[in-house]
Protein backbone atom coordinates (compact mmCIF):
# COMPACT_ATOMS: atom_id res chain seq x y z
CA UNK A 1 0.00 0.00 0.00
CA UNK A 2 1.42 3.03 -0.88
CA UNK A 3 0.63 6.06 0.80
CA UNK A 4 0.81 9.83 -1.39
CA UNK A 5 2.62 12.10 0.70
CA UNK A 6 2.43 14.45 -1.35
CA UNK A 7 -0.90 14.90 -0.78
CA UNK A 8 -0.35 15.47 2.89
CA UNK A 9 2.49 18.27 1.88
CA UNK A 10 0.05 20.55 0.07
CA UNK A 11 -0.87 23.18 2.92
CA UNK A 12 -5.26 23.18 2.08
CA UNK A 13 -4.91 18.79 3.06
CA UNK A 14 -3.03 19.33 5.83
CA UNK A 15 -4.76 22.59 7.41
CA UNK A 16 -7.66 20.12 7.82
CA UNK A 17 -5.69 17.39 9.14
CA UNK A 18 -4.11 19.52 11.56
CA UNK A 19 -7.29 20.75 13.05
CA UNK A 20 -8.44 17.04 12.96
CA UNK A 21 -5.37 16.01 15.04
CA UNK A 22 -4.88 18.73 17.38
CA UNK A 23 -7.63 17.69 20.04
CA UNK A 24 -6.26 14.49 20.77
CA UNK A 25 -2.69 15.77 21.51
CA UNK A 26 -3.96 18.89 23.15
CA UNK A 27 -6.25 16.07 25.60
CA UNK A 28 -3.65 13.69 25.99
CA UNK A 29 -1.02 16.08 26.99
CA UNK A 30 -3.30 18.10 29.49
CA UNK A 31 -3.73 13.95 31.06
CA UNK A 32 0.03 13.46 30.75
CA UNK A 33 0.67 16.97 32.69
CA UNK A 34 -2.07 15.82 35.40
CA UNK A 35 0.23 12.21 35.87
CA UNK A 36 2.98 13.34 35.64
CA UNK A 37 2.75 16.20 37.89
CA UNK A 38 1.33 13.44 40.43
CA UNK A 39 3.75 11.11 40.23
CA UNK A 40 6.21 13.73 40.17
CA UNK A 41 5.24 15.56 43.55
CA UNK A 42 3.02 12.61 45.03
CA UNK A 43 4.85 9.23 44.75
CA UNK A 44 8.52 9.94 43.52
CA UNK A 45 10.54 10.31 46.89
CA UNK A 46 12.16 13.06 48.81
CA UNK A 47 16.41 13.06 47.25
CA UNK A 48 18.64 11.83 50.30
CA UNK A 49 21.01 14.52 48.34
CA UNK A 50 19.03 17.36 47.05
CA UNK A 51 15.74 17.37 49.69
CA UNK A 52 12.52 18.77 47.65
CA UNK A 53 14.56 20.83 45.70
CA UNK A 54 15.38 17.68 42.93
CA UNK A 55 11.56 18.28 42.00
CA UNK A 56 12.15 21.03 39.80
CA UNK A 57 13.91 18.13 37.15
CA UNK A 58 10.22 17.07 36.33
CA UNK A 59 9.97 20.33 34.24
CA UNK A 60 13.52 21.19 33.86
CA UNK A 61 14.96 17.71 31.83
CA UNK A 62 11.36 17.64 29.68
CA UNK A 63 11.86 21.61 28.70
CA UNK A 64 15.35 20.88 27.68
CA UNK A 65 15.39 17.79 25.68
CA UNK A 66 12.53 19.24 24.13
CA UNK A 67 14.24 22.41 23.21
CA UNK A 68 16.84 20.43 21.68
CA UNK A 69 14.87 17.94 19.62
CA UNK A 70 12.25 20.85 18.54
CA UNK A 71 15.39 22.48 17.58
CA UNK A 72 16.38 19.36 14.95
CA UNK A 73 12.67 18.61 13.85
CA UNK A 74 12.38 22.50 13.00
CA UNK A 75 15.97 22.57 11.10
CA UNK A 76 14.91 18.86 9.52
CA UNK A 77 11.79 20.81 8.28
CA UNK A 78 13.55 23.97 7.28
CA UNK A 79 16.02 21.33 4.81
CA UNK A 80 13.17 19.53 3.47
CA UNK A 81 11.86 22.69 2.53
CA UNK A 82 14.89 24.03 1.15
CA UNK A 83 15.70 20.89 -0.93
CA UNK A 84 12.25 19.70 -2.17
CA UNK A 85 10.86 23.47 -2.16
CA UNK A 86 7.80 22.35 -0.28
CA UNK A 87 6.28 25.43 1.27
CA UNK A 88 4.51 23.31 4.20
CA UNK A 89 7.43 21.73 5.52
CA UNK A 90 8.54 25.60 5.56
CA UNK A 91 5.53 26.56 7.28
CA UNK A 92 5.93 24.01 9.84
CA UNK A 93 9.57 25.05 10.59
CA UNK A 94 8.06 28.59 11.14
CA UNK A 95 5.15 27.39 13.29
CA UNK A 96 8.07 24.86 15.60
CA UNK A 97 10.24 27.96 16.19
CA UNK A 98 8.48 30.18 18.82
CA UNK A 99 7.52 27.01 20.79
CA UNK A 100 11.44 25.70 20.79
CA UNK A 101 12.45 29.31 21.55
CA UNK A 102 9.81 29.29 24.92
CA UNK A 103 11.15 25.95 25.81
CA UNK A 104 14.56 26.77 25.80
CA UNK A 105 13.64 29.61 28.12
CA UNK A 106 11.60 27.51 30.34
CA UNK A 107 14.80 25.14 30.46
CA UNK A 108 17.00 28.57 31.51
CA UNK A 109 14.68 29.62 33.82
CA UNK A 110 14.42 26.63 35.60
CA UNK A 111 17.49 25.88 36.01
CA UNK A 112 18.39 29.08 36.90
CA UNK A 113 16.02 28.31 40.04
CA UNK A 114 17.95 24.81 40.79
CA UNK A 115 21.26 26.17 40.06
CA UNK A 116 20.77 28.79 42.92
CA UNK A 117 19.87 26.80 45.98
CA UNK A 118 22.03 23.82 44.82
CA UNK A 119 25.59 25.44 43.85
CA UNK A 120 24.67 28.87 45.10
CA UNK A 121 24.67 30.60 41.57
CA UNK A 122 21.54 31.47 39.16
CA UNK A 123 23.85 31.37 36.51
CA UNK A 124 27.92 30.08 35.56
CA UNK A 125 28.89 30.15 32.32
CA UNK A 126 29.73 26.38 32.09
CA UNK A 127 29.85 24.75 28.73
CA UNK A 128 26.04 23.32 29.01
CA UNK A 129 24.61 26.49 30.41
CA UNK A 130 26.22 28.74 27.50
CA UNK A 131 25.53 25.95 25.06
CA UNK A 132 21.41 26.23 25.98
CA UNK A 133 21.58 30.03 25.80
CA UNK A 134 23.00 29.57 22.25
CA UNK A 135 19.87 27.49 21.42
CA UNK A 136 17.72 30.26 23.15
CA UNK A 137 19.52 32.80 20.55
CA UNK A 138 19.24 30.05 17.52
CA UNK A 139 15.87 30.46 17.69
CA UNK A 140 15.39 34.07 18.01
CA UNK A 141 17.91 34.26 15.44
CA UNK A 142 15.71 32.23 12.85
CA UNK A 143 12.44 33.92 13.89
CA UNK A 144 13.68 37.49 13.66
CA UNK A 145 15.35 36.84 10.23
CA UNK A 146 12.50 35.33 8.83
CA UNK A 147 9.77 38.22 9.78
CA UNK A 148 12.37 40.77 8.48
CA UNK A 149 12.62 39.52 4.86
CA UNK A 150 9.60 39.88 3.27
CA UNK A 151 8.74 38.00 0.38
CA UNK A 152 7.76 34.80 2.47
CA UNK A 153 9.67 31.83 0.40
CA UNK A 154 13.08 33.61 0.51
CA UNK A 155 12.44 34.45 3.93
CA UNK A 156 12.16 30.40 4.09
CA UNK A 157 15.10 30.14 2.37
CA UNK A 158 17.58 32.09 4.27
CA UNK A 159 16.43 31.04 7.82
CA UNK A 160 16.44 27.73 6.70
CA UNK A 161 20.38 28.10 6.31
CA UNK A 162 20.62 29.35 9.52
CA UNK A 163 18.20 26.58 11.21
CA UNK A 164 21.01 24.13 9.34
CA UNK A 165 23.90 25.51 10.35
CA UNK A 166 22.60 26.12 14.04
CA UNK A 167 21.86 22.20 14.16
CA UNK A 168 25.73 21.86 15.06
CA UNK A 169 24.65 23.21 18.31
CA UNK A 170 22.46 20.68 19.41
CA UNK A 171 24.85 17.93 19.97
CA UNK A 172 27.47 20.12 21.70
CA UNK A 173 24.98 21.04 24.51
CA UNK A 174 24.44 17.35 24.66
CA UNK A 175 27.82 16.29 24.91
CA UNK A 176 29.07 19.42 26.69
CA UNK A 177 28.45 17.56 29.94
CA UNK A 178 31.14 14.88 29.00
CA UNK A 179 33.54 17.11 26.54
CA UNK A 180 34.12 19.78 29.17
CA UNK A 181 34.82 19.71 33.20
CA UNK A 182 31.40 21.42 33.78
CA UNK A 183 29.26 22.38 36.83
CA UNK A 184 26.14 21.52 35.16
CA UNK A 185 25.83 17.09 36.65
CA UNK A 186 26.08 14.52 33.37
CA UNK A 187 23.12 12.05 32.53
CA UNK A 188 21.64 10.46 34.74
CA UNK A 189 19.82 8.63 32.17
CA UNK A 190 22.36 6.66 29.62
CA UNK A 191 21.19 3.58 27.46
CA UNK A 192 23.14 1.56 30.15
CA UNK A 193 21.06 1.94 32.44
CA UNK A 194 20.15 5.32 35.09
CA UNK A 195 20.91 5.91 38.57
CA UNK A 196 17.42 6.84 39.47
CA UNK A 197 14.68 5.91 41.42
CA UNK A 198 12.25 3.90 39.17
CA UNK A 199 9.07 6.44 40.22
CA UNK A 200 11.76 9.28 39.28
CA UNK A 201 12.11 8.07 36.11
CA UNK A 202 8.40 7.28 35.29
CA UNK A 203 7.31 11.27 36.44
CA UNK A 204 9.89 12.52 34.17
CA UNK A 205 9.04 10.24 30.98
CA UNK A 206 5.89 11.54 31.19
CA UNK A 207 6.34 15.27 31.85
CA UNK A 208 8.55 14.62 28.76
CA UNK A 209 5.52 12.43 26.54
CA UNK A 210 3.24 15.37 27.71
CA UNK A 211 5.32 18.25 27.38
CA UNK A 212 6.30 16.47 23.60
CA UNK A 213 2.69 16.09 22.83
CA UNK A 214 1.63 19.79 24.32
CA UNK A 215 4.41 21.23 21.20
CA UNK A 216 2.99 19.15 18.71
CA UNK A 217 -0.45 20.55 19.63
CA UNK A 218 0.43 24.16 20.08
CA UNK A 219 2.73 24.16 16.86
CA UNK A 220 -0.61 22.50 14.77
CA UNK A 221 -2.73 25.26 16.24
CA UNK A 222 0.26 27.88 14.32
CA UNK A 223 0.72 26.21 11.12
CA UNK A 224 -3.17 26.79 10.78
CA UNK A 225 -2.52 30.35 11.43
CA UNK A 226 0.43 30.25 9.52
CA UNK A 227 -1.19 28.41 6.04
CA UNK A 228 -4.58 30.90 6.26
CA UNK A 229 -1.98 33.95 6.10
CA UNK A 230 -0.10 32.80 3.45
CA UNK A 231 -2.54 30.96 1.29
CA UNK A 232 -4.75 34.10 1.97
CA UNK A 233 -5.30 34.48 -1.79
CA UNK A 234 -5.89 30.98 -2.85
CA UNK A 235 -9.68 29.63 -3.61
CA UNK A 236 -9.43 26.84 -0.90
CA UNK A 237 -9.22 29.67 1.64
CA UNK A 238 -12.20 31.90 0.99
CA UNK A 239 -14.17 28.65 0.94
CA UNK A 240 -13.96 27.69 4.38
CA UNK A 241 -16.54 27.97 6.61
CA UNK A 242 -14.97 29.95 9.44
CA UNK A 243 -13.70 32.28 6.37
CA UNK A 244 -17.17 32.62 4.78
CA UNK A 245 -19.66 33.12 7.15
CA UNK B 1 1.76 15.32 56.11
CA UNK B 2 -0.51 18.18 55.45
CA UNK B 3 -0.63 20.90 52.65
CA UNK B 4 1.31 23.51 54.43
CA UNK B 5 4.14 21.68 54.58
CA UNK B 6 3.22 20.01 51.00
CA UNK B 7 3.69 23.93 49.92
CA UNK B 8 6.83 24.67 51.90
CA UNK B 9 8.56 21.94 49.85
CA UNK B 10 11.11 21.79 52.95
CA UNK B 11 12.51 25.53 52.51
CA UNK B 12 12.53 25.02 48.34
CA UNK B 13 9.01 26.38 47.69
CA UNK B 14 10.35 29.78 46.02
CA UNK B 15 12.08 27.86 43.68
CA UNK B 16 9.68 24.94 42.85
CA UNK B 17 6.72 26.95 42.36
CA UNK B 18 8.48 29.85 40.71
CA UNK B 19 9.83 26.86 37.90
CA UNK B 20 6.34 25.25 37.62
CA UNK B 21 4.82 29.00 38.40
CA UNK B 22 6.91 29.80 34.86
CA UNK B 23 6.43 26.55 32.99
CA UNK B 24 2.27 27.30 33.96
CA UNK B 25 2.32 31.27 32.56
CA UNK B 26 4.46 30.01 29.52
CA UNK B 27 1.89 27.70 28.13
CA UNK B 28 -1.14 29.77 28.94
CA UNK B 29 0.33 32.67 26.98
CA UNK B 30 1.30 30.64 24.36
CA UNK B 31 -1.69 29.27 23.59
CA UNK B 32 -4.06 32.65 24.18
CA UNK B 33 -1.31 34.23 21.54
CA UNK B 34 -1.45 31.27 18.87
CA UNK B 35 -6.01 31.53 19.21
CA UNK B 36 -5.30 35.40 19.20
CA UNK B 37 -3.02 35.16 16.24
CA UNK B 38 -6.29 32.93 14.70
CA UNK B 39 -8.68 35.49 15.38
CA UNK B 40 -6.46 38.44 13.59
CA UNK B 41 -6.17 36.19 10.94
CA UNK B 42 -9.84 35.21 10.32
CA UNK B 43 -10.51 39.11 10.83
CA UNK B 44 -7.92 39.73 7.84
CA UNK B 45 -9.50 37.28 5.91
CA UNK B 46 -13.26 38.63 6.27
CA UNK B 47 -12.13 42.13 5.44
CA UNK B 48 -10.42 40.73 2.31
CA UNK B 49 -12.99 39.09 1.15
CA UNK B 50 -15.63 41.92 1.96
CA UNK B 51 -13.36 44.17 -0.24
CA UNK B 52 -13.69 41.89 -3.20
CA UNK B 53 -17.61 41.20 -2.91
CA UNK B 54 -17.47 45.50 -3.07
CA UNK B 55 -15.47 45.48 -5.86
CA UNK B 56 -17.49 42.79 -7.97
Amino acid sequence: MAINWFKYSSPSTFYGVAGKMMPWFAWSAAILFVVGLYIGFFVAPTDIQQSEAYRIMFIHVPASILSMFIYLVMAGYAALGLIFNTRLSSMMASALAPTGALLAFLSLWTGALWGKPMWGAWWVWDARLTSELILLFLYLGFIALHASIDDPRRADRASALLAIIGSVNVPIIYFSVQWWNTLHQGASVKFTGTSMHVAMQQGMYTMMLAVWLYAIAVSLLRVRCIILERECKAQWVSELTEVRR
Amino acid sequence: MNWGEFFAMKGYAWYIWGSYGMALLIFIVEIMMVRHRRILTLQQLHLMRNAEDDMT
